[in-house]
Order: C-alpha cells, then structure tokens, then sequence
C-alpha cells in the first residue's frame, strides 16, 4: 500500500469566496513599486547517503526519504580506456545492454519492465556509464531480476547489433544537419582530440563494431569491482535486502581487473573552425576553453563567474545578445566538469546576418569580465540566483542522491558544498576579475561557427 | 494523491493551494484561459509573442527578472495552442516576491515599445531556429493546415508565418491584453512549503484589488467531420524520407480520451510496443516509428510519425504502419498488454507526485478542463478502459477518410 492512499480522502473545498479578507484588504494600502522584503538563504541541508560495501566489492549508497513507495536505482561503471581504434565500444556496450541476454531477449526484456510499469535507461557518460531502474517497490521483486540479468548476461546478439548500426547510422545523419549538433562535435574534438570526450561518431566508426569485442568489454567492465550501487527513494529494511541479496553472493569478478585508465587528452593546435551552409537562416556558435574541473579550489568561483556571463537568464550575454539585440532566441555559457578536465563554452544560435556582430559582442562581455569589477548589486543578485538554484535543484530524493553522484564521482566530500556555499556568499569582486584574467582569455578560445559568418 | 484547497476571489480569480512540506521551495504558477486558437487569422503567432512581452516589464515593476532572481527564485512560461501558462519557483521563504511581480503584470503591462521590437526579433529567431532552419522543423505548419480546414489549430503557435510577427503593433499588445489577460480569465495555483491560509492571505492582497476586467467568451468555428482522405508530398533538403499520418480525434474532454490515450501507449510507448518491435526491431522497415497524440482542448489529432529506412518504399513504409492499425481494429488486444499499459499510467503518476512543479501545472490544466480534482481521478479512468472500448475507438478513427499522410521526399543532392 502507498502512503498516497493512506492519506485522506481529498480536502479540496468547493470554491468559497474569503469575504473576510476582502475586508482586510480594503484598508491595506500596498506598495507595488518596490520588492517585498525578502530572506537570505541560510542553511542548505543535503541528504547524506548510508552506505555499505559489498562482500564483491560493490559499494552501494542509499537515500531513505520520500513519501512514495518507489526507488530509483543506479548501476554505475567506470568506462574502460578509450581505443581509437575501436572508439564506440563504451557506448555501443552500454547502449545494447537492454537488447538481449542469455536468458532473455530484447522483447522479453522490453515486456518484463514494461509490464510492471517500470522504467529502464542505459545512459553513457564522458566517464561513467549506467543503468537506471525506476520502480514501484510492489514490484521490485520481479522487475530486479531483469537487471542482473542485463548486468551479467548481456550477450548483443548479432541481429540486434546490426539493426543498432543502421538505425544509429540513420539518426546520425539527422543530427549533422543540426547546427548546433555539428558545432558542438567540432568544439569537442578540438578541445579533447583523440578521446571519449572528444569523440563525435561517424559513420565508419560503426564498421568497427564487432560482437567479440562488446562481449569482451562488456565483461571487463560490467563488473562488481567497477560498480557503484546508488539507491534513492522509499527503502524499507526488505526492499535493500532485496537489491543487495540479487547483486551481492552470486555475482562475483571476473578475471580481468577493469582498466578504467584514460589516455591524456591533448587540444587541438587550430582554434577556429568555420563550417559553410550557404543555406543557414541561422548559424550556431560555440566557444570556449579546457578549464579547472570540480576538484580545484577555484572552480566554485569560476562558476560564480560563468553565471555572470551567461548561466542565468538575467545573464550578461542574454541581456545582450538577447535582450537588447535581439540577435538570437537564446544564449547561454555552461561548465563541465569532468574526470581529467573541465571545459567553459558559450552556445548560440543566432541570426546567420548577425554572426559577426554575435561574436563580437560576446568577445566584448567575456573581456569586460577582466577589465571591470562586476558591480556589487549584480554580484549580488547573482549569489542569491545561485544559492535559490541550489536549493530549487533539491527537489527531491533523487536530486539528493545527483548531488551525491558529483562529489563523489570527483574524488570529494561534503564540505565541497559547504566551500560552494560559502564562495557563493562571500566571493569578491576583485577574486572574480583575477579569476577572469587567469582563466578566461579570449585568445585562448577554441571558436566553431555552423551556418554563415 | 495531490491535495489541494481551492477559492475564488470577488474579482473571478480562481486559486488553488498545494501544500508540499518535503521541500524548501514553493511554486505559483498562472495559467491564463488563452492559446493560439483565440487569434486572429491574420495575426498569428501573437499570444506567443505576447507571452514574451509578459516580461518586459509591468506597470510598477519595469524588470520583471532581476527582483526574482535577487530572491533566489527562477521563472519561465510557454503557450501552446490552447494556454499560456507562466510559472515560477523560489525559496518558500520568499514566496511573496513571486505574488508581488505576478500580480503587477495581471493588473497592467508597461508596453514598451523598445521591448516590442526586441522580442519580435527574438520571436522570429526562435521562428528560425526551431520551425525553419531544422530538418523537418516546419512539419506543424504543414500537417496542421491539412487536419483543420475551420478550427484556428489550422496554425501552430509560433504563427503561420514571420510576417505576421514583423506586421505586430503596440495597440495590439494593448488590445490582447485587455481582453485576455484578467482575473476572470485566470487559474492560479501556489503549491510546495506554504501554508493555505498565508497563501490565501497574500492573494487576496495581490490580486484582490485588481479589477475583475471583461470574461472572454470563445467562439470558434468547430471543424467538421473528415469525409476525405488528404496527402501532401515535399521535395525538401532534408537527409531522410519521413512519414507522418494524422487523424482527427476527440477533445481532450472527449470520454474517448483515455481509451485513445492507451491506445497510443499500446502503439508506442517504451520498447515493448507494438510499432517499435514490429516495424523497427521485426519487419526492419524503420529506423524509428512513433505515434503520439496532441490532446488539444477542442478536436485533436492523433499523430504517427517514421523514418522508413533507405531502402524502404515510401508506399512499403505507409502500407506497415496501416496494418498495425487493421491488427487493432480486426483483433481483441490480449489482456496482458492491456494491463502492462495501464500500470505503465498507474506507476507513472505515482512519480510525478515527486515533481512540485509539474503537480502544481496539473492541478491548473485540470482546473480549466473544469475540476483541479480531475487529477486525482486520472488513473482510474484509464484503468477503467476495456479491450472493447479500444476496438472500436480504432474501427472509428483509423479509417482512411479520416487520414491526413504528409511525406518528407529527401532532395538527393
């Protein structure tokens, strides 16, 4: 039984009007032209997992909260070194991991998980990869054992391998006639050359993938050594002695150790790339640079800067590209922050007449980050921004159990967020401008334009 | 289960409160009664363009962002065919911030000018970058025009074209306005960690005063019944064929529509369904296939969509999504898959209890649809469809007469 259910029958009242406050209000004179008063944030409280290790190894983490009775729960491996020759391996793998086992094919599988109104993703990242179980705790019991099933017997039978190549093949030729999909390929294998990160798939990669090799993959990889349990939601005694009794005693190592190593990235020596399409109403922008990942001291700041320039709407670039010029439906600049690195770019689409000035202005902000203080009420409009998008970002279990994924997939600890918080809070303008001279040089920019320029 | 109170202020001001105290955060979002349906043929594309010029500043406020974004709250608004809906979320704390600049724009806009002409640029952009400058972008400014030959759903919400959004004057704006944007014409709903009775308190105070402005009456012309099969074919530069086949279908409000509802579920909904398996994984004709429906408020439209792979006939392609659709017709579906779609429905309202923004959107469309309550009758009323039910609702709509089939040709360069 959910609680949901447990709960009284609705106490939605038929529509009254509030005569006595009516009253009230015609008295009250009110002031609409200025802000109601307003509170700081103060505390921000995250939910710290429980955790315990496996007798194979597998860590598992749980987030016990939450009203209804559902879990999410994630599988999550280390990708294992890059081979360019062979470069779709991690995501091939990690894609047909739901397309047939020993046991089960990819119908059955599709039927088990569907039937009880479960929902199953394999998600490839730069890093990790993962599997993803969302359930009803009623029906954990018969929805669990498809997933071990996948983890440990997936065998990508021939047929389904060809049909993932065409229809990869297919989607694939869709996309490179999105501008902002080629642009964003290009600005990543400038950045990242010859590796996951850098890697944008192309037809003839898809030649590469053979069946022998995705089994020997995925045995290296899919493993309990190279597994993170990660579980949020309602989770009573019974149901974490269900998941860790599937995935704990009969599921054990393999020979080979996962290399979960990753070849040194090296950028490329070219920062301008411009792709033609005579016919664009529109081009895509994108630029940017490697930067400092989570684990650097600065990269709190540096995020407090990224979202002066452009991480929020009220942002430096949308106020002007956008909202002054009109140049563009929007623009943003971002963060990533990533094993070996970090990357900072700045993405558009704007009016393919209006490329150059775009590119000019956004060169104008990003230089105006070190030749001017950010003024105080700005600075401070955008501590407030940040700390609320934190807090809003909490909305549940499971963005508890995100939070979690970052630190811990980085290498840190908790008072990561207390240092977040408290650079938000008290970072100064001046430590913002030396962040802009050190890590934001325009010449240093790797820029793809898509369309016309 | 989403519990609620609801009242109405003396000036038609429907509000409902949602109280959710597992989170800091609180939630008000205004859905105001007015959609691209309520505009003039020959200016379309305007309640789009309107809902920018929502924040363009208001009468006493003249930035609508910046005090918000001082509170730590973030907003965003989207239209479509039917509603406008514009929402915000904040730390629960501040919450009046949010009653403060919402009320402001419900009482009267600042119309500014330079506004005006920067988010009509902005609109034609977004015009660009999403219908024009896509592969296949431009398909709703296709396929509409074929299944409504009445009904204004005939454009899609960005307009019919640019040049109506360039032709937009400033006594437009103020016209719109006037005629839509009033207590009357409103359902506003606050919901996460807030107190009914403060809530009340603050909207009687922000909103209370506002005056009660015209109630807007629709009167659309309804389109009439399909009687004759329509096709369109385009040469375009696009990199595959594609194929979209589209009926007519109840409204929203229809009792037809959960049983459609599962129907496209049974259709299309996760690998396990029937167009997926048969068609992509079996028959090896597309590389994706999907069938989706619009549930517009008036006469919807039931919509399939797939790329057929190279060496697949258009007519081969065409010919095999209609056979799904004789299959459905002709044979009882087997409980079993009748049950896998409905607890598919059952589970997935049991997680959007997790999300507050979407509980306090559903609790105002289901408030329009006539009863917030609605909501929490959902998944009985989809548990409650029969294999019969869905027979026959396929023998009626899946007919070809009723069939609107558009084809993408791929231009070989």
């Amino acid at each position: 039984m959910t609680l949901s259910t447990i709960t009284a029958p609705t106490t939605s009242t038929t529509s009254a009007t509030l005569t006595t406050s009516t009253t009230l209000t015609t008295k009250m004179i009110i002031n609409r032209k200025n802000a109601p008063d307003f509170r700081d944030i103060e505390n921000i409280n995250l939910i710290r997992p429980a955790h315990q290790k496996l007798e194979n190894g597998c860590n598992v983490f749980c987030f016990n909260s939450g009203d209804q009775e559902l879990v999410r729960i994630e599988w999550v491996f280390g990708n294992l070194r890059f081979n360019p020759d062979k470069p779709l391996l991690n995501i091939a793998v990690n894609t047909m991991l739901t397309e047939g086992t020993g046991s089960l094919t990819a119908s059955q599988i599709a039927d088990k998980v569907d039937f009880y109104g479960a929902f199953l993703q394999v998600e490839f990242g730069y890093d990790q990869s993962q599997v993803v179980l969302y359930s009803l705790n009623k029906h954990l019991q018969h929805t669990l054992p498809v997933i071990k099933d996948i983890i440990t017997d997936s065998i990508f039978p021939e047929k389904e391998l060809e049909t993932f190549i065409r229809n990869q093949q297919q989607k694939l030729q869709v996309s490179l006639q999105k501008n902002d999909f080629v642009a964003r390929r290009i600005f990543n294998k400038a950045l990242f050359g010859s590796t996951l990160y850098g890697l944008g798939a192309e037809a003839d990669h898809f030649k590469t993938l053979k069946r022998e090799d995705m089994l020997a993959h995925f045995k290296q990889m899919y493993q309990p050594s190279n597994c993170t349990v990660i579980i949020a939601g309602k989770i009573e005694p019974e149901i974490l002695d269900l998941i860790t009794g599937t995935f704990d005693k009969d599921w054990t190592d393999s020979t080979i150790k996962s290399d979960i190593t990753q070849p040194k990235f090296r950028s490329s020596d070219d920062r301008f790339y411009f792709v033609e399409k005579p016919e664009a109403l529109q081009s895509a922008i994108r630029m940017g640079l490697p930067v400092i990942n989570r684990t650097h001291p600065d990269f709190p700041a540096l995020q407090v800067l990224n979202t002066v320039l452009g991480g929020y709407f009220g942002s430096r670039l949308m106020a002007n590209i956008r909202e002054d010029k009109g140049y563009t439906y929007g623009i943003g600049s971002g963060m990533t922050s990533l094993k070996q690195s970090g990357s900072l770019f700045i993405a558009t689409e704007v009016g393919a007449d209006v490329c150059k000035a775009a590119i000019t202005e956004i060169e104008k902000e990003v230089d105006l980050l070190k030749s001017q203080l950010i003024p105080e009420e700005e600075l401070s409009l955008v501590r407030n921004f940040m700390l609320g998008s934190l807090l809003g970002s909490l909305e549940n279990v499971f963005s508890h159990a995100d939070k979690f994924k970052n630190l811990y997939f980085s290498g840190l600890d908790y008072d990561y967020y207390d240092r977040y918080v408290s650079t938000i809070k008290t970072v100064k303008a001046e430590e913002l401008k030396q962040l802009a001279d050190l890590y934001l040089n325009v010449d240093q920019f790797y820029k793809v334009i898509v369309g016309k320029y | 289960m989403v519990k609620f109170n609801r009242f109405t202020l003396n000036n038609g001001l429907r509000v409902i409160v949602h109280e959710d105290h597992t989170t800091p955060m609180a939630v008000l979002n205004i859905l105001y009664d007015v959609g691209a349906r309520d505009e003039d043929p020959d200016k379309t594309g305007f309640a789009h363009l309107f809902e920018h010029l929502m924040f363009g500043g208001s009468v006493n406020i003249p930035d609508y962002d910046q005090p918000l974004q001082r509170v730590g709250g973030e907003n965003n608004a989207f239209t479509s065919n039917d509603i406008t809906n514009y929402y915000i979320t904040l730390p629960s704390a501040n919450i009046e911030t949010a009653f403060w600049l919402e009320s402001d724009r419900m009482l009267s806009l600042a119309f500014s000018k330079k506004s005006l002409e920067v988010q009509r640029n902005v609109v034609i952009e977004e015009f660009k970058q999403r219908y024009l400058n896509q592969p296949y972008g431009d398909v709703w400014l296709r396929l509409r025009p074929m299944v409504y030959k009445k009904h204004p759903y005939q454009w899609a919400t960005i307009g019919k074209e640019i040049k109506h959004i360039e032709d937009v004057k400033i006594e437009d704006v103020k016209a719109f306005f006037k005629k839509h944007y009033n207590p009357q014409n409103a359902i506003m709903v606050i919901g996460g960690d807030v107190k009914t009775e403060e809530a009340m308190k603050l909207a009687e105070k922000w909103f209370g005063p506002i005056p009660a402005g015209e109630k807007y009456h629709r009167n659309l012309p309804q389109e009439s019944e399909q009687h004759e099969e329509r096709r369109e074919t385009v040469v375009a530069k696009v990199p595959l064929n594609d194929v979209y086949i589209a009926f007519q279908m109840g409204s929203r409000l229809d009792d037809s529509y959960y049983t459609a509802e599962l129907i496209s579920d049974i259709l299309s909904r996760g690998n396990s369904s029937r167009l997926y398996r048969n068609l992509v994984k079996e028959k090896q004709l597309f590389s994706e296939v999907h069938a989706y429906m619009t549930g517009s408020l008036d006469k919807g439209m039931f919509v399939f969509e797939g790329k057929p792979l190279e060496n697949v006939s258009i007519e081969t392609a065409e010919a095999a999504i209609w056979e799904e659709l004789e299959r459905l017709k002709k044979e009882t579906i087997p409980a079993d898959e009748l049950t896998k779609v409905k607890n598919k429905v059952e589970s997935t309202m049991i997680f959007s209890e997790m999300a507050l923004l979407d509980k306090a959107m559903n609790l105002a469309s289901f408030e329009l649809l006539g009863e917030a309550d609605l909501l929490n009758h959902e998944t009985a009323k989809h548990l409650a469809v029969t294999a019969e039910q869905i027979k026959e609702l396929t023998n009626k709509l899946f007919i070809k007469k009723n069939s609107s089939t558009l084809i993408y040709l791929a231009e070989k360069s």
